[in-house]
């Protein structure tokens, strides 16, 4: 009898717990954004986050973005071609890129490649007390360290997103045109006739600024909020993974709800 | 402040993204054809419209000429009431006909405008008159198999 009291007592504790943090999550996101003038005015700070974040992810994102490409135009055109529409396969790659692909998997490995690197290095900050002696100066460290940070994110997953469709776009054309040797007129002009700017590109870059906020917001807050041990910090990285994660597909999920849906009902 | 190299690379990095941004705009979605060029709206009654959608291209001897801008139901006289963008680069007389047609046999459908002889021209706000629904699969089945019957009652 005790032992299940126990339990639900603990079930009880953690369940406030998680509510407690993504109430504190929230405050942390508003107060982030009300003192993130010193990321504007010293941009150097954040262009420095930019180039962590961003640039040395580009190695990443293209050639994943090349291989995911080239994948789609291999699979794609083995489904098309039992229909005798091999042509559609530039509306294949570009409609599944620009919408779906392009945006997730760039997110999803911003936040294992940029994200966990945020977390680690913030939980470092405060475990060796940088963050505490900052406060001692009178430096306020969400607006010097965390801001800079999530801003740089912000700006740089749009960009990496785009990059990842242009380059999954050029890896089905290697495949579909230049090796399967697919009309390379019908795959541009089918691509064209298809895709929307407003519809698909537009709600693209779109989603990929949502997932851009989402992962690092829960990279600088998980960073900023791990227990200052080594323990806490490693934990604190693998949660700023599984979360974004998550996030990721979940927010897909919803805004491609949102989007795509009420253009078909039509 | 002075330039490092670290602004090199992100500078390099965000000329690339814009550049990738620039290139799905242009060449995948075709930046181009979003024209805002003068147009002018008619409206056409058909009884039947199949799948055509709003956006679907308007043609007249195979060219595109416009786009579907709206699709309503007219609850009068139990009709689809369809308004056509046509650019106003074309003009057609006021007796074209507009049918509704499919590209090839299971494509996308459009509407096929078929130029008449009247002296004046197509204007935005007017009806056209004559027009031909869009041919529905199952109808057509039906009305074949009906036909088949037919001829074998008499033919006994």
């Amino acid at each position: 009898m005790n032992g299940l009291l126990d339990a639900l007592a603990k079930l009880g504790r953690s369940a406030i717990d998680r509510i407690w943090r993504l109430g504190f999550a929230c405050r942390f996101f508003l107060y982030m954004f009300l003192h993130s003038g010193t990321a504007f005015r010293r941009f150097r700070l954040t262009i420095r986050e930019i180039y962590f974040a961003g640039v040395l992810s580009l190695i990443i994102i293209l050639v994943s973005g090349l291989f995911v490409g080239m994948v789609l135009g291999l699979q794609g055109y083995d489904t098309l071609q039992r229909y005798g529409s091999s042509e559609a396969l530039g509306v294949l790659v570009a409609l599944s890129l620009v919408r779906e692909l392009g945006p997730v998997v760039a997110g999803l490995l911003f936040a294992s490649r940029a994200g966990s690197a945020i977390t680690a290095e913030i939980g470092l900050m405060k475990a060796t007390e940088q963050i505490s002696a900052m406060e001692m100066m009178a430096v306020d460290p969400i607006s010097r360290v965390v801001a800079p940070r999530f801003w740089a994110g912000v700006l740089s997953m749009p960009l990496l997103a785009a990059l990842f469709s242009a380059m999954g776009i050029f890896g089905g054309y290697l495949v579909g045109v230049q090796l399967i040797g697919v009309d390379e007129g019908a795959f541009w002009s089918q691509m064209q006739a298809a895709v929307d700017i407003r519809e698909d590109v537009l709600n693209g870059v779109i989603k990929s600024v949502v997932f851009g906020v989402a992962v690092t917001w829960i990279a600088v807050f998980e960073g900023y909020d791990a227990p200052p041990t080594a323990e806490g910090v490693s934990g604190a990285t693998t949660r700023t993974v599984v979360t974004s994660s998550l996030a990721i597909l979940a927010l897909d999920f919803v805004l491609t709800a949102l989007m795509f849906t009420g253009g078909n009902a039509k | 402040m002075n330039r490092s190299t670290i602004d090199l690379w992100v500078g390099l990095f965000v000329a690339m993204g814009l550049g990738a941004l620039l290139f799905l705009a242009l060449k995948v979605g075709n930046l181009a054809s979003f024209s805002t060029s003068e147009s002018y709206q008619v409206q056409a009654k058909f009884a039947n419209i199949g799948g055509l959608k709003v956006r679907a291209p308007i043609k007249s001897a195979g060219v595109v000429v416009g786009r579907v801008s709206e699709i309503r139901f007219d609850n009068e006289s139990y009709e689809a009431l369809v308004v056509l963008n046509v650019d106003a680069k074309f003009q057609f007389p006021r007796d074209t006909s507009a049918k509704i047609l499919t590209s090839g046999l299971l494509g996308e459908q459009y509407i096929g405008l078929e130029a008449g002889g009247d002296a004046k021209m197509l204007k935005t706000g007017d009806n056209m008159k004559l027009t031909q629904s869009a041919v529905v699969l199952e109808n057509l089945i039906s009305q074949f198999m009906f036909s088949k019957a037919q001829e074998g009652k008499e033919s006994k």
